[in-house]
Formats: structure tokens, C-alpha cells, sequence
């Protein structure tokens, strides 16, 4: 037989932060992925919520694009603080 | 020729300390050497449950059965995280247990020795895990993401292993005389197989310069199994135990111990399947793998018709 599909994981550690991936597992169907998930990623108390995908679901970048796809964001500095000038003086800023 | 720049390139990657992920370009080679650690590595935490098995039902309390349980039960796990790890480098799972069904795949020899007395889970915690931990800490910072990431989390799941098995010994040469010789008895076994669990000499080890190079493998070997023999022999005297080793001596000047040579004749025949119990523990993972075909089917065609029940619903 061939393997269970293969789900990701991803578990909220605890409330107020988000859903971390934390890696994959197989399983026969979702609801069975997220007791094994339980048994294997939370065993120490690591979670209170745990999300599973299906890995067939996730459509990711291609690294060998990903100068062409990140470049754009690397020229504009004034997207960021320092790029301004402000004086000493003002405060709170 | 762009094969070339691409190997220049991947190298420069991982000489700027860079982690390789999965659908990163890599050469063949790496990937090749990468499958089969990871999935001896994953294979050794499987058999690994098949030694410290056979006590769970024979431990002395319900505290030491719950630990047993427990670490048998972490290490089912690591299993599960190295094959995942295995998988992103495009294998499947099922692929990978065929391989070490058929023993085409090799595993840890140090699972191929028997555990004979209560006193082997001490020490198969104190120096088998002490090893492994010695052998997985460096590998947090191995050049492949989802190796290091696994390690990560083995090294933190496997620290109270270690002590759990001390503390068994401890309780064991604290007790009576005879307990005392279990212990001892059980050091005298596992010394030497655990030393050997480093892997061959510096100069006789086939894959250990490329895997430097690649930053799979961040110390050698020998290093190693120095460090390990330094921090282990106090741990030693500590219990009042004799490492069983007559050439084992401190060196004030180098702050290192000199231990004895390390019969590699041994090594060699239980890695070449003629240990103790290299039989028994293949016959056992057979088993237990034909015995749940049903429950994998059956999970399977379970998960099928629920999803055609909900299609018809709809």
C-alpha cells in the first residue's frame, strides 16, 4: 500500500500568538492527522490549537525565482524609519 | 558547465553558514548522502524501542514504567520526525521501511545487543542516550533546514533519557551488593558498544571528509568519542562503578583521558548483521509492520467512505 497523504502542521503554542509550522506527518484523513499531531507535537504541553493542511494544498514560491521576486523590496529603503532625518531634540519619535 | 556554477555556488551557500532547504537546488551527491543518514538515523530510533521494549512490563515501579513508557514513546516520535525530514529530499516513507525490512538500510548497532538485566535500562539511558545526544547536538547546526530543525527538537525531548537511566543506576549502586554488581555488570557490557557508537576512526571513516565539507557533520568521529569518554568516566567514579577498560588513564597535560583501542572486528561483524540480536530485532520490526497492514488499510477505506458519505450529503 502506498503511504497516508501527508499533512503539515502547524501549532498556536499558546493563545495570543500565531500558528507555527512545526512538520509533517501522515495520516489517513485530517481528523486522524490532528490526534497524531497531538500525540507527536504536543506531548510536552507545546500547544493549546493545532491547524493541519494537507501538503498537496500548499502552493509555495520557487526558490530559483527568488531574486526576481524579492529584489523589488531591496532598493526602497524609505519604507524604513532611519531612512528619515530627525533632530535629536524632538522627542517621543 | 552550469552544473559547476550551480556546486560553486551551493558550496559558497554553506561556507557562509546559509541552511539548504528543501527546493533549494543541491548537488546529487549531498542529497544521496543526506537520505541515507537521515534514514539510518530514523531507522536506529525505531529499533531503538525494540532493546528498552522488553522491560516496560518487568519494570520495578509504576515510576520507572511511566519513564520507560515515556522515552519508548519520545523515541517512536523521533523516528517520525527524521523520516519527515527524510521525505522533503523527495523519498517516500513507504520506500524508506522497505529498505530496512529488506536490511538493505543499516541502523545503529548498538540496538543489536541485548538487555539482560533491569540495570540496561540505566545504562542504555546514561550511555546510549549520552551518546546519541553527543552525536545530535552538533547536527542542530547541520546545513539542512529540516535535519537541524528535527534535531532540535530531538536534543530537547531527550535530556531527562539520559538522566533517567543515571538515576536508575544510581538507585541500583546505592542499594545492596548485588544490585551494586548489576550496575557494574551492565557498564561492562554497554561501555565498549557505546564508544563504537562514534562510528569508525578519523582515518578509516568513508563519508566523514565530504559530510565536513558539506556541513553535515560538524565534528569528527574521534573528537567526539573523546568528549564523551572525558565528561562520562567522572559519572563513573561518581556511582563507584570500573569502566572496564585497564588502559584507561587521565592525562594532566593534555586534560583529555587515554582509553584503550576499540575492537573494530566486533563492530564490523554486527554491522554486517552477525551481532547478538540483529536476527531477532529484523523479525520483530517485520512483524510488527505485516501485523498493522490491516489497521493501515483499513484507516485508509475508512477515511474513503466517510469522505463519499459527506459528498452525498452535499
Amino acid at each position: 500500500m502506498k503511504d497516508w497523504p501527508l499533512y503539515e502542521i502547524f501549532i498556536r503554542s499558546k493563545n495570543g500568538l500565531s500558528h507555527k509550522h512545526v512538520g509533517s506527518l501522515h495520516a489517513a484523513d485530517a481528523e486522524m492527522a490532528i490526534e497524531n499531531a497531538r500525540d507527536v507535537y504536543t506531548r510536552r504541553m507545546e500547544g493549546v490549537s493545532i491547524w493541519v493542511v494537507d501538503s498537496r494544498e500548499i502552493t509555495a514560491s520557487n526558490p530559483a525565482e527568488q531574486d526576481a521576486l524579492f529584489d523589488p523590496a531591496e532598493s526602497k529603503i524609505y519604507r524604513h524609519p532611519t531612512f528619515y532625518d530627525v533632530p535629536e531634540e524632538v522627542r517621543h519619535m | 558547465m552550469q552544473t559547476l556554477d550551480q556546486e560553486l555556488h551551493f558550496q559558497s551557500r554553506i561556507d557562509n553558514e546559509e541552511k539548504i532547504e528543501p527546493r533549494d537546488w543541491m548537488p546529487e551527491a549531498y542529497r544521496h548522502t543526506l537520505v541515507r543518514q537521515i534514514s539510518q538515523h530514523a531507522h536506529s530510533e525505531v529499533v531503538g524501542m525494540l532493546p528498552e521494549g522488553n522491560w516496560i512490563t518487568r519494570a520495578p515501579s509504576l515510576k520507572r514504567k511511566l519513564a520507560l513508557l515515556a522515552k519508548v514513546q519520545d523515541e517512536a516520535g523521533h523516528g517520525l520526525y527524521l523520516y519527515a525530514a527524510c521525505e522533503t529530499l523527495g523519498v517516500e516513507r513507504a520506500d524508506l521501511i522497505d529498505q530496512l525490512l529488506s536490511g538493505k538500510a543499516k541502523y545503529s548497532s548498538i540496538f543489536n545487543y541485548p538487555t539482560l538485566t533491569w540495570a540496561d535500562m540505566g545504562a542504555i539511558g546514561w550511555l546510549v542516550d549520552g551518546a546519541a545526544i553527543m552525536n545530535q547536538v552538533p547536527l542542530c547546526r547541520c546545513s539542512y533546514g529540516p535535519y537541524a530543525r528535527a534535531m532540535v527538537r530531538v536534543c530537547k525531548e531527550e535530556s531527562f533519557h539520559q538522566r533517567q537511566g543515571y538515576e536508575i543506576l544510581l538507585t541500583l549502586c546505592r542499594g545492596t551488593e548485588v544490585q551494586k554488581e548489576m550496575a557494574q555488570d551492565a557498564l561492562n557490557r554497554w561501555w565498549w558498544p557505546s564508544l563504537m557508537m562514534f562510528g569508525p576512526n578519523d582515518s578509516d571513516s568513508e563519508h566523514s571528509e565530504q559530510s565536513m565539507k558539506w556541513k553535515i557533520k560538524r565534528i569528527s568521529n574521534d573528537d567526539l568519542r573523546q568528549k564523551f569518554v572525558d565528561i562520562t568516566v567522572p559519572q563513573a567514579e561518581y556511582l563507584g562503578l570500573t569502566v572496564p577498560d585497564k588502559d584507561l588513564k587521565y592525562n594532566e597535560e593534555t586534560g583529555h583521558y587515554e582509553f584503550g583501542k576499540i575492537n573494530w572486528d566486533e563492530f564490523w561483524q554486527v554491522v554486517k548483521g552477525h551481532g547478538p540480536c540483529n536476527r531477532e530485532r529484523m523479525e520483530a520490526r517485520i512483524k510488527a509492520h505485516e501485523d498493522g497492514a490491516w489497521v493501515r488499510e483499513a484507516a485508509m477505506a475508512y477515511s474513503e467512505k466517510q469522505k463519499s458519505k459527506n459528498q452525498k450529503v452535499a
